[in-house]
């Protein structure tokens, strides 16, 4: 029996980075909140840079509690499209450039913890899929901003997969 | 508490984020505040459908229920959401314009708790519904 020698790093590389953009290019609305992913291998960071328009109360200032819970629920909805395409990705049986891509989970429910409040600073998130189910997968998903330890926001999120 | 009812519809729209989003203040008084968001082609969520995407939604339902809070007749200095939980029922129809309507039913002397309800033009279908603790921050005497 032989072995298939490895895929060449350069085409393994650009074709995750391809299938991610076009994942992230599907929604509209992370381009207007500003956000992108830095990914590591099959983990990905959400990042949101900071923009004033992201404050909700000027006065102290603070990130609107809005803009945080969206931003949570953009890693999450990320996160767990990414997880379920990766091995098909992997295997080369899904190309970034095809007319039509999986089409993204539905959100059923969201429920946001609000931990301290949101510096005018960048912030960044990471969610991990508890479960992945055929119809229904459950997701966590937590925000910091200067300091890993010190979350400022905390969200689990219900969802309905696409149908196969 | 007229005042602080006018003070609050008078802030509202100067809230960076919440004018990002395009939202409007439609009524506001003793503990209730509904807030409409207009459709606007950049909230999509799914470009084949031209759904807004949940988290826009929750940013109208957030601010609702923050200005429910602040003009509850309580009058509190502050607010800041605790926690805020939405369940999605139904996509919303692409091209027509959300409204959250919101109600401060309870305070205690630190804690505010709030329903609230997204809908589109078909009112009696909402899009979303939620509910919300918000922290309640007292005037200082």
């Amino acid at each position: 029996m032989t072995r298939k020698p490895p895929e060449p790093v350069e085409i393994v590389k650009s074709r995750r980075e391809a299938a991610l953009a076009r994942l992230i290019a599907g929604v509209p609305y992370i381009g207007f909140l500003g956000a992108r992913f830095d990914r590591r291998g099959d983990e990905l960071t959400a990042v949101l840079p900071f923009h004033p328009s992201l404050i909700g109360n000027p006065t102290i200032p603070a990130l609107h509690g809005g803009a945080t819970a969206a931003f949570l629920e953009v890693a999450a909805i990320i996160e767990l499209a990414w997880s379920s395409l990766w091995q098909d990705m992997e295997e080369g049986r899904i190309d970034p450039a095809a007319e039509t891509f999986p089409a993204l989970p539905k959100t059923i429910t969201f429920t946001v913890d609000y931990l301290r409040s949101g510096l005018p600073r960048d912030a960044y998130a990471r969610a991990t899929v508890t479960r992945s189910g055929r119809r229904f997968a459950t997701v966590q998903v937590e925000a910091w901003q200067d300091n890993r330890a010190k979350p400022f926001a905390q969200a689990t999120a219900h969802f309905l997969m696409p149908d196969p | 508490m007229t005042d602080k009812v006018t003070h609050a519809q008078a802030v509202m729209p100067s809230l960076p984020h919440a004018q990002s989003l395009g939202m409007i203040v439609d009524q506001m008084s003793a503990g209730s505040a509904a807030i409409t968001m207009p459709y606007d082609p950049r909230l999509i969520g799914d470009p084949a459908t031209g759904v807004l995407h949940g988290g826009a939604i929750s940013a109208l339902m957030d601010t609702a229920s923050g200005a429910a809070v602040m003009c509850h007749p309580s009058a509190p200095a502050a607010t800041a959401t605790l926690d805020l939980r939405i369940d999605y029922m139904r996509p919303a129809t692409p091209g027509q314009a959300i409204t959250a309507r919101a109600v401060c039913h309870h305070v205690t002397r630190t804690v505010a708790f709030v329903r609230v309800t997204a809908t589109d033009a078909d009112e009696s279908r909402p899009v979303a519904m939620g509910t919300g603790t918000f922290t309640l921050e007292r005037p200082s005497a």
